[in-house]
């Protein structure tokens, strides 16, 4: 089966988890721009952040046969340096055209402040002007309120639900996001959001429509092979294929796809271009030979499916 | 009197566009015309491959020809069609002397996306004052990205004709080490150096002490200079080299200068005689035969695909 990762940090990750991924069918990956655990100071560097998520990590990604998107955006945390935001604001519509760019994000709340509600607001608006997606990250703190807030201040701003995806959904949650028409992406982490039991109990109850798995995975404890251990999972406890397919792959593409920037042709059959360019897939590099390369041996395994 | 290289890229590209792209991309062609700012153009360099596609330019036989009548050494042959309208909009501003183009080639590789990257430096061999970009190309060898750095030394005069001989041979040497095949790299032959030689020599022994395969195209560059110790080395390839590596052995004798040592050498070299003097072996051949054997396939950087002695 075939899955994509709609939320992941490569640029924290080692090569490792690029090859694991590979192996158990990860064939694209989505990195939204984020904060990187301690808080950038210069805008310069917010420059060279987002260089390298549309430069080296697409790259470094195709070469182990995973297609690379991201999205770009000014995250709430560092929103609340207003001097580097506004700098930030400055250059986003920039990067935003870049190619496998698939949405603004990720966006929303974290401690809840004036200064996030402003960036987000215009971040919206950004989203709306340029017809791009939009990523949502709801807080971890008051997390019930903020997601409200998040699709309230979203209608306010007149974006369709069906272009924004509400990321990190618990079952609390869950229930007011669907019931508005937004996407509901659910971050499949060990100990802290949602493990893989508690998710497929979700995918039992609310079934597979506009919902998302992803790993979120990033510098933290996390599991790049969230999305593929879902899968599994949730085949053992009986959930029909074609549901674990929806949640675990093809809604992502649903979503992101809306960006013109992302399609399944990609990975199955890309442009000459990027395949001497950005991916290394098992297609073509020169004339019609078959590369023969030895599959590397990953060092994470399938093993465990449990992540709690 | 032939037609400028910007002439041939306009052509080229709306005699393959369909209309609304092709409507699209003329429109703002007159809007840049229009705007002093530098808002039309960043605006249209950022669009084009959402708009006119990625598409080969796939060049026939005529218009290649074309572009080398147009610029000596000009090889479109592996351009998109978003790399070409790119490289067209950059040739436009790098004639027009109000800002000095360095100064818009650094701004615009600053936030540089891949496909932005490769057009970046595609276009080298064409902008105006080409002597003032040879820092700027050198910057583009020093990355991780292999198609970046493939974009300034494959199929592009730039290298031969502006580098000195220190960012040539460093250009020569780290292709070599991250697996970049030499055989697309115009002028190589005509830009071999004794130091050259020298470098790789010492490379392929550190190579060697590694148990690690040499690149059979890295002969290439020693044999103009193939004397004395560089002969032991070939004959160390003769005696313990597979097929390809031998000849390249072979190929490499036939530029190095007269001796006692490399008549014997060929000697034993006698069975790819034939193949030489009909040309059925070249450097070209040579790269075939290592895409062949994977030799320069790699899926990742320090994946290494040994080959079988």
């Amino acid at each position: 089966m075939m899955f994509i990762d709609s939320h992941a940090h490569m640029l924290s990750r080692t090569t490792d988890d690029y090859e694991a991924m590979a192996a158990a069918g990860v064939v694209a990956v989505i990195e939204p721009a984020f904060w990187l655990g301690q808080p950038r100071t210069h805008v310069a560097t917010y420059i060279d952040y987002l260089s390298s998520i549309v430069g080296f990590e697409r790259f470094r990604a195709g070469q182990f046969g995973i297609r690379h998107y991201c999205t770009i955006g000014l995250n709430s945390k560092e929103a609340n340096n207003e001097e580097l935001a506004e700098g930030v604001m400055d250059i986003l519509p920039r990067f935003a055209m870049k190619d496998g760019v698939v949405a603004i994000g990720e966006i929303g709340y974290d401690d809840q402040t004036e200064l996030e509600d402003k960036y987000f607001r215009l971040q919206i608006d950004l989203a709306i002007e340029l017809d791009l997606p939009v990523m949502i990250h709801t807080p971890h703190r008051d997390k019930k309120r903020g997601t409200t807030l998040s699709m309230d201040v979203c209608e306010e701003h007149g974006i369709d639900p069906s272009k924004v995806i509400i990321d990190h959904n618990n079952e609390e949650t869950v229930r007011e996001v669907l019931d508005r028409g937004y996407w509901a992406g659910f971050s499949i982490y060990p100990s802290t959001k949602m493990g893989t039991e508690r998710m497929v109990d979700l995918l039992k109850e609310y079934g597979p429509e506009r919902i998302i798995v992803d790993s979120a995975c990033d510098w933290g404890i996390s599991e790049p092979l969230a999305v593929a251990k879902t899968a599994m999972l949730a085949e053992q406890k009986g959930v029909d294929r074609e549901a674990i397919r929806l949640v675990c792959y093809q809604n992502a593409l649903d979503a992101y796809g809306q960006s013109g920037q992302m399609k399944e042709e990609d990975w199955l059959n890309p442009p000459a271009i990027d395949q001497r360019t950005v991916f290394e897939g098992n297609s073509i590099l020169r004339g019609q030979r078959e590369p023969r390369v030895e599959q590397p041996k990953s060092r994470l395994n399938m093993d465990d499916l449990i992540i709690e | 009197m032939s037609s400028t290289p910007s002439e041939l890229l306009l052509s080229w590209l709306l005699g393959r566009l369909p209309d609304a792209p092709k409507g699209w991309f003329e429109d703002q062609l007159s809007k840049i015309k229009d705007d002093p700012t530098k808002k039309a153009f960043d605006m249209c360099f950022a669009m084009v491959p959402r708009r006119l596609g990625k598409d080969d330019l796939a060049l026939s036989t005529d218009e290649l020809a074309a572009a080398d009548a147009s610029r000596t050494g000009w090889s479109p042959r592996y351009w998109s069609i978003d790399v070409a309208a790119r490289i067209y909009l950059l040739i436009e501003i790098s004639n027009d002397n109000t800002e000095p183009f360095v100064e818009r080639f650094k701004q615009l590789h600053r936030t540089a996306d891949v496909g932005e990257l490769l057009a970046l430096y595609n276009g080298l061999p064409l902008y105006t004052k080409p002597e003032a970009l040879v820092g700027l190309a050198a910057d583009g060898l020093r990355t991780n990205i292999k198609a970046e750095f493939q974009a300034v030394s494959h199929q592009n005069p730039f290298p031969s004709e502006q580098f000195s001989e220190n960012p040539w041979n460093n250009m020569i040497l780290k292709a070599l080490f991250i697996g970049v095949m030499l055989e697309p790299i115009l002028g190589i032959d005509k830009r071999a150096n004794p130091e050259l030689a020298r470098i790789l020599r010492d490379y392929a022994h550190e190579r060697w002490a590694a148990d690690r395969f040499v690149s059979p195209e890295l002969w290439r560059c020693i044999g103009p200079f193939a004397e004395g110790v560089f002969l032991d080395d070939f004959q160390k390839v003769i005696d313990h080299g597979n097929d390809t590596e031998k000849k390249a052995v072979a190929l490499a004798l036939m530029s190095a200068p007269p001796s006692e040592g490399k008549n014997k050498l060929c000697v034993q070299l006698a069975e790819f005689d034939a193949a030489l003097a009909q040309n059925e072996l070249t450097w070209a051949t040579i790269a075939d035969e290592m895409l062949d054997n994977s030799l320069a396939v790699t899926r990742k950087m320090n994946f290494e695909v040994e080959l079988k002695r």
